[in-house]
Parts: structure tokens; C-alpha cells; sequence
């Protein structure tokens, strides 16, 4: 492959969805044989970009060149066909088929389906041992973990003989020794002569692994520079456009009384799964304790069972005071009013009811108060004047109650949550997952409240499969494995390496470490 | 009960089960393709309806069944636009499709033939014509086996030996070919078809397609084969039958069969004794008649193993960014 000539070069794209322009004039090139970054914050038009480049979408305006020539992606077929695969956020996979028949789907051989399995039996065999990508071929989707399914998707790619990979976001599901799997499976590619796009907000791994990054913010290009001559800092300002600050400031923690002791905690699910297989932890005033984990480990049934909507058995003690786990007194509502505050991690779904407006979801939860009655019927004057207060001290933008909370972005629907749960002055507050899908403007914002929380005195549970978060914010970190703590460490004695192994279930990780 | 009534009995099971194979199969191929179709009842009384018409008036049954096929289809084709290509709810055209079909084909049969919304009786060459196995004769000396082969296995009209033949090919279809692989897929995950480069709309109006063609066999066995012209609402609830059989057989084509032949021998012994005396109490022919459905419920509660559906069913599929 000539090294001059670009793999994937764009020129002038543009596209808008009504009054909204989600990419305006974007030319990029992408040489052969690289890794090739682009980084945003949501909605800043990196998806919308790549579905046009693999036929999603039709370009209003520009056009696309793959190896110097002018090319047509109306559909995903052609893209196919132009050498291109894509690795969705969400995979694009039938999960009652086996690898093989996901593998073939699209890209069968003939009408029947012998001779496509045994020869894709062959080829996956081949990319395995190339590429580190084994998978076994006979398993179903759905008894693989998201990693393996991942290399599928991976796979699926490779089979239909693609040079150009695009991958969306690929490590937010990921165990850190799964994306650093996924990482040597990249350099193999690369080395391969394969030109892979990585699509991703996480500055690390633009770092880590990109030979070269693009910037975008609004629907802009505004940015593309050789990784090596640029810095997270860098990066992160063209993101946002404005210095952001991406360590969070705080004074060491002096941690007070006890204020939630929870012993032996058990919870099982709707499905009969044991999700808290005996959880015992205590919480202190005035910290923070950070639970590391993959998503699915437990973490969401603990924080649905202090924030009192699922049950469970075993012991909670608020101020020493055993809190119902079950039955009377056990719902969400009695839990605000004991002094538990709860960020759940859904924000969507459980946080708040979308369709309602801003001033609606600020009071949910304490809708029953005194202050919002008057008499028979809710005072919506009093509600009103206390959303704005909210809203102005929280710096939600923009400042307008009426909205439908649909119609924030992530990182203000996430304050108007974080208002509402904080205002009310919780002893302890749980916190789930507080900047998924947030933008890094609004990340150092919410970073700082927590923080500003603690040094109050109130603890503050917090759970977030993202490291970084979980270094920044924590001053004790417990690690969330297959429902049990795999242990405590201080962030400033550990590294990802070791939360990692805890993460996947090891738990000699000073031994492991070191053999 | 001797021999020869198990015989007879069985042998009407495998005649009133044909219609219910053919649905059940219909709405195996469309459900698979992740589109439900609670519309076999009007397909199939549209089919019988103008099988029998048409029939009648040709004088010739293969002319009925490509009408019955014919109308079939075309209900299907609404079906599809409604819920394919408009994405509209699935539930609803289904329902609309059997309103309409209930209605019009009263409508005009009385407007064509002036009998009180039937058709006539269809005499000759206008109904199939059972088909004698060779050596039926023969070998009907032989003990057991001999009446079961001339009894129960030969003696049947084609569209009963098609039905039964569908089940394998069905099988072969879903399960052993590049279209079979897709229709599951897209039933499953339309969006894994999709970003495969298949078209979901194609597959899922294949499917659709295929669904009225199976309607429009089993509608026009009904008119044409089964009874000897058309009468009003004469389905009779079979294309609901076909969907709780299709739910007990988990949408699996030989479970399907068994499905079928046990609702249609449920149907045969409702039919042949009206209140069944079991010594001292008597069951009702509406139990035997409600016993399908009681099935499909204890199905349902999941004491039988569970019936998981396809995923994406009933889902209009949206592609999303």
C-alpha cells in the first residue's frame, strides 16, 4: 500500500438532522497503517461521522475517498464492500446464533450453509492465531463475556476482509485486562498494515495507543495532531474549548464517626441470581469510598438496596440505627427521610422522569414534604422558586425550569439530580456512576461538589466503573467482584494494574504483580 | 374403543390438523422474521372464501387455491406495508386484517352468490379429491399395520400431504439455509442484519410473503378440501389455535407438528363425542374445545419449559444512530 495516499480520506462532510448541525465541513485524512483517533465529548458528531462513513447515514454535502478513490457509501453493504468494518458501542450481534453463524451472516457462501461454517471455521482459526482473537467458534453469543463478544464483532469485521476498522467507544464495557487485550489485538492489526479509527472521550487511551487524533467539538473538526506532540491537557482544552482542570483538587480526608455500617448484606434478583453474595462494609463521615468493578458485579443491586428499592437481608446501620430491609419502611422514601441521598446510575430511567419538566424532577423523592403542600394540592409556586434557586446554584444550563428534562444535555440533567439529592443535606449520599455521558466542562463541575460534600462532613458512597473517576474522587476504594469485595486499598498505595486484577476476580494481586 | 375408531379418530386428527400446520407454519416463517401476525384467522377466511368462490365458479379446485393464495397474500401485503414499511403496531393491523377479512367475505359472498354470505356447495372438480396410496388396497388385508397405512396414511387430499411435507422443508430452510440463517437473524437482532449489509425490509416481506402463501393453503384446504364450500366465520378460531400451538411448539417447526396433531386431536375426539362420560362425570364438549388455549396459558406461566420468542418481535425496526 502506497504511504502517501490516505486510506479513508473525507473532504467537506457536512450533515444536519433539522436545525441541528451535527457535522459542518469536515476533512480529515487517515493514512494506511495507523491508528487514528477521534475524540469529543457526547454529541459532539463522532458518531454521526462514522455512520456516514459506513453508510448509516447520506451525507448532505462532501465526499469520501477510500485509497485515493472517490467512493459511494449509500448503504452498509457498500461500505462492506469498500474494505470498511465497524465495532458498534452496542454490538451488533444475534445473541442466540454461535460465533460462526454471526460471523457468516451477510457474507454467506451460496445458498446453503455447510460450506460458509467450515470455511469461516478455517479463517477464524487463522485470524486467532495472527491476531490473538480466539473465540470459540461453536459457543452462543449469549454465553460469552462482552470481551469475547467484542472480538466477534472483531472477527465479523476481519472476515468480510476489511482494511479499515472503525471502533465506537470500544473499551467502556471492558475490564482494564480486556482493553489492554483489545489493545495488543490493535497493534497486531496495525502492524498488519490495517488502518483502524478509534472512536472514544477517554484521553488515556488516545495516549495510549493513537498514532495521530482528530478533535472534534460541535459538529466541528477543530483539531488533528500527531499524538506524540500533544498532551491530555491539549486535548482535553480543544475538546471543551476553554482550560479545564483534569485532577480534582482536594485536602486529604479526616474521616469522622461511622456513620453506615452494613454487614452481610444479601440481595437476590428477580431472575434468582444472587447478585450480594454477603457484603460488609462500614462508611465513615466526611470520606469517600470509591466501589471499583466491571459493570454487572453487584454494584447497581447495592445501591438499589440502600436506596431502598430492592430487598435484601443482612444488617444496615444508619448512626447505629438498623434500617428495614424488607417490608414496611424499607422504600425509597423512607431512606431520603432517614438521611441516605441517592444519585442512582441511571439517570434516564431512575433518576428522572424525562418527559416531566426540570422544576417537576428537581422535587421527586420529597415531593411529600411540607414546604411544596398547600393543603390539598402542591404549591407549585413554592415548587417553582425552589427549582430556580436549584438551577442557579447549580449552574444548570439552560437556566429555564420549564424545560422537559429530555431536553438537557447529560451533564445538566445530571446536576438538576445532583441538586435535587445534595440540597436536601443528606448525612450519607450514594452516587452512581455521576459523569456517564457527561462532558468534561460538566465532569470538573460535579467532581468538585462531591468533594465539597465530603469536606462538610457527609460520606459519600460512590460507584463508577470508570478508574479515573474512581482515583480522583476516592479516599478508600472496596473492589466489586461477581457480587462480593474483593477488598480495600488506599488509592494512594494502588494502581490500575492491581484494582484490575481485583476487578476480574484475583485477589493475591501483590503475588500476581509481581509473577 | 376399538381399533377401527382409534383409526377413524386419528385419522380425523390428521385432517384437522392440516389447517392448523399450515398456520402454525405461516406464522412460524413471519414471527421467526420478528413480525407477529395475529391476522392468520382473516388470511385464511379470506383464502377459504375465495377458493370456494372461485372454485365454483371455474369449476376447478387448483384455480381456488391460487385465488385463496392469491387473497391471502394480499392481505398479507397490507399486513407488511402497515407494519414493515410504516412501522406501524403489529397487534393492531393483525386485528384489522381479521375484521376486514370476517366482514368483506360475507359482504360478498352474499352480494355474488345470494345465499346468505356462503358459497354454494362445491360438487366435482371443484374439491380435492382424496388421494389413494398405491397398494392401499392390498396390503389392507395386512393386520394393524394395513389399516393404518390404507386408513390413516393414504386417503388424504394433496394439500394434507403438503402440509405435513412443509415441516421438514421448513426445518430445512430455517436451519440449513443462507435465507433460513437470515430470517432467524432478523427475527433476533435486525440491526446485526443491517449492519451486515442484508436488507431487514427484503427479509422481513419474504417472510411475510411466505406467511400468506401458508395461510392461503391452509384457507383454501378448509373450503376446499375439508368441507365442500364456504360459510361464514368458518375458520373458526383455527388461525388462533395456529398461534397458541406456534407458541407451544416454541417456534420450532417439528415441535410445531406435534403441536398441531395434539390440537388436532383434541378437535377430533370434541367431535366425535360430544360430552365425553368418564363414570359418573361429564365433561362438556366446550372443555375439549377450550383445551388449546388452557394449554397455551399453562405454556405461558412457563410450567412447561419456557417459550421465549423471537427478541426483536413485534419491534418495528428503527435504525438508530
Amino acid at each position: 500500500m502506497n504511504d502517501t495516499v490516505p486510506a479513508i480520506e473525507l473532504k467537506g462532510i457536512s450533515k444536519a438532522f433539522g436545525p441541528v448541525q451535527a457535522n459542518k465541513d469536515i476533512s480529515i485524512r487517515v493514512m494506511p497503517g495507523t491508528i487514528h483517533g477521534i475524540i469529543g465529548e457526547n454529541g459532539a458528531g463522532k458518531s454521526t461521522l462514522m455512520s456516514i462513513l459506513y453508510g448509516f447515514y447520506k451525507a448532505d454535502a462532501g465526499e469520501i475517498y477510500i485509497s485515493g478513490r472517490k467512493t459511494d457509501i449509500p448503504d452498509s453493504q457498500a461500505a462492506i464492500s469498500a474494505g470498511i468494518g465497524m465495532v458498534f458501542q452496542h454490538f451488533k450481534l444475534v445473541q442466540n446464533f454461535t460465533v460462526l453463524e454471526n460471523v457468516i451472516l451477510g457474507a454467506e457462501e451460496g445458498g446453503l450453509l455447510n460450506n460458509s461454517l467450515s470455511k469461516a471455521r478455517k479463517v477464524l482459526k487463522q485470524l486467532a492465531e495472527e491476531y490473538e482473537l480466539s473465540v470459540d467458534p461453536d459457543a452462543l453469543i449469549e454465553d460469552l463475556s462482552v470481551g469475547h463478544q467484542q472480538r466477534v464483532e472483531i472477527l465479523k469485521a476481519l472476515y468480510r476482509q476489511a482494511d479499515i476498522l472503525i471502533l465506537d467507544e470500544p473499551t467502556g464495557v471492558l475490564t482494564p485486562a480486556e482493553a489492554d487485550h483489545l489493545f495488543r489485538i490493535l497493534d497486531n492489526l496495525r502492524a498488519e498494515g490495517k488502518t483502524i479509527i478509534l472512536i472514544t472521550h477517554k484521553l488515556r487511551e488516545i495516549m495510549e495507543i493513537t498514532d495521530t487524533v482528530s478533535v472534534m467539538r460541535r459538529g466541528e473538526m477543530t483539531a488533528t495532531v500527531k499524538t506524540s506532540e500533544t498532551s491530555p491537557e491539549e486535548l482535553a482544552e480543544l475538546m471543551v474549548g476553554r482550560k479545564v482542570l483534569l485532577r480534582v483538587d482536594k485536602k486529604p480526608a479526616t474521616p469522622g464517626e461511622k456513620l453506615l455500617e452494613i454487614k452481610d448484606l444479601r440481595h437476590v434478583d428477580d431472575h434468582g441470581v444472587e447478585r450480594l453474595k454477603g457484603i460488609s462494609l462500614d462508611l465513615r463521615a466526611g470520606e469517600i469510598l470509591g466501589i471499583a468493578g466491571v459493570a454487572g458485579n453487584g454494584q447497581s443491586a447495592l445501591l438499589e438496596v440502600l436506596g431502598g428499592y430492592a430487598d435484601a437481608t443482612g444488617s444496615v446501620k444508619l448512626r447505629g440505627q438498623e434500617l428495614p430491609l424488607s417490608g414496611p419502611g424499607s422504600d425509597g422514601s423512607a431512606r431520603r427521610e432517614a438521611g441516605i441521598g441517592h444519585v442512582p446510575e441511571d439517570r434516564h430511567h431512575e433518576g428522572l422522569i424525562l418527559d416531566y419538566t426540570a422544576w417537576e424532577n428537581a422535587i421527586f423523592g420529597y415531593h411529600r414534604d411540607a414546604q411544596y403542600q398547600k393543603g390539598l394540592l402542591m404549591d407549585h409556586d413554592a415548587i417553582r422558586k425552589d427549582a430556580e434557586g436549584k438551577i442557579e446554584r447549580f449552574d444548570v444550563r439552560p437556566a429555564n425550569c420549564n424545560l422537559a428534562a429530555k431536553n438537557f444535555s447529560g451533564g445538566n440533567q445530571q446536576k438538576i439530580v445532583l441538586a435535587r439529592e445534595i440540597e436536601r443535606n443528606p448525612d450519607v449520599l450514594l452516587i452512581g456512576q455521576p459523569t456517564r455521558g457527561v462532558d468534561i466542562g460538566a465532569i470538573e463541575f460535579i467532581h468538585q461538589q462531591i468533594v465539597r460534600l465530603r469536606d462538610e462532613g457527609k460520606a459519600i458512597l460512590l460507584v463508577s466503573v470508570e478508574l479515573d473517576e474512581i482515583f480522583a474522587l476516592s479516599d478508600r476504594i472496596a473492589v466489586m467482584f461477581d457480587g462480593q469485595i474483593m477488598g480495600f486499598r488506599d488509592p494512594a498505595e494502588t494502581d490500575q494494574r492491581e484494582l484490575g486484577l481485583l476487578m476480574a476476580g484475583v485477589t493475591n494481586t501483590k503475588e500476581a504483580s509481581h509473577g | 374403543m376399538d381399533f377401527l375408531t382409534l383409526l377413524q379418530v386419528l385419522d380425523s386428527t390428521v385432517r384437522l390438523a392440516t389447517p392448523l400446520l399450515l398456520a402454525c407454519l405461516a406464522g412460524l416463517y413471519s414471527e421467526r422474521a420478528g413480525v407477529f401476525d395475529i391476522g392468520l384467522e382473516g388470511k385464511m377466511l379470506a383464502a377459504a372464501f375465495l377458493s370456494a368462490g372461485v372454485a365454483y365458479v371455474t369449476g376447478s379446485v387448483w384455480l381456488g387455491l391460487f385465488a385463496g393464495i392469491a387473497a391471502s397474500v394480499a392481505l398479507s401485503a397490507i399486513h407488511g406495508l402497515a407494519s414493515i414499511t410504516f412501522r406501524g403496531n403489529q397487534l393492531i393491523s393483525g386485528v384489522a386484517i381479521n375484521f376486514l377479512a370476517a366482514g368483506l367475505t360475507v359482504l360478498i359472498a352474499q352480494n355474488w352468490f345470494k345465499q346468505g354470505g356462503r358459497t354454494p356447495s362445491l360438487i366435482g372438480g371443484g374439491r380435492w379429491e382424496n388421494i389413494t396410496l398405491p397398494f392401499a388396497e392390498t396390503l389392507s388385508g395386512v393386520p394393524v399395520l394395513g389399516p393404518i397405512y390404507a386408513e390413516l396414511i393414504s386417503g388424504h387430499s394433496l394439500l394434507v400431504y403438503v402440509a405435513f411435507a412443509m415441516v421438514p422443508l421448513t426445518w430445512w430452510i430455517l436451519f440449513r439455509t443462507r435465507f433460513g440463517l437470515r430470517l432467524r437473524a432478523v427475527g433476533e437482532a435486525p440491526e446485526a442484519v443491517d449492519t451486515a449489509g442484508v436488507s431487514v425490509v427484503g427479509l422481513r416481506f419474504a417472510a411475510v410473503g411466505i406467511c400468506g402463501i401458508l395461510c392461503g393453503i391452509a384457507g383454501s384446504y378448509l373450503a376446499t378440501g375439508l368441507q365442500a364450500g364456504f360459510v361464514k366465520d368458518m375458520t373458526a378460531g383455527r388461525g388462533f389455535i395456529a398461534l397458541a400451538a406456534l407458541i407451544f411448539a416454541k417456534w420450532r417447526p417439528w415441535y410445531a407438528l406435534g403441536a398441531c396433531l395434539l390440537f388436532g386431536l383434541l378437535q377430533a375426539v370434541a367431535l366425535r363425542y360430544q360430552n365425553i362420560d368418564l363414570g359418573g362425570v361429564v365433561i362438556p364438549v366446550q372443555v375439549m374445545d377450550a383445551l388449546p388455549y388452557i394449554l397455551t396459558v399453562v405454556i405461558l406461566a412457563g410450567f412447561v419449559g419456557k417459550a421465549i420468542p423471537p427478541r426483536a418481535g413485534g419491534e418495528p425496526y428503527v435504525k438508530e444512530r
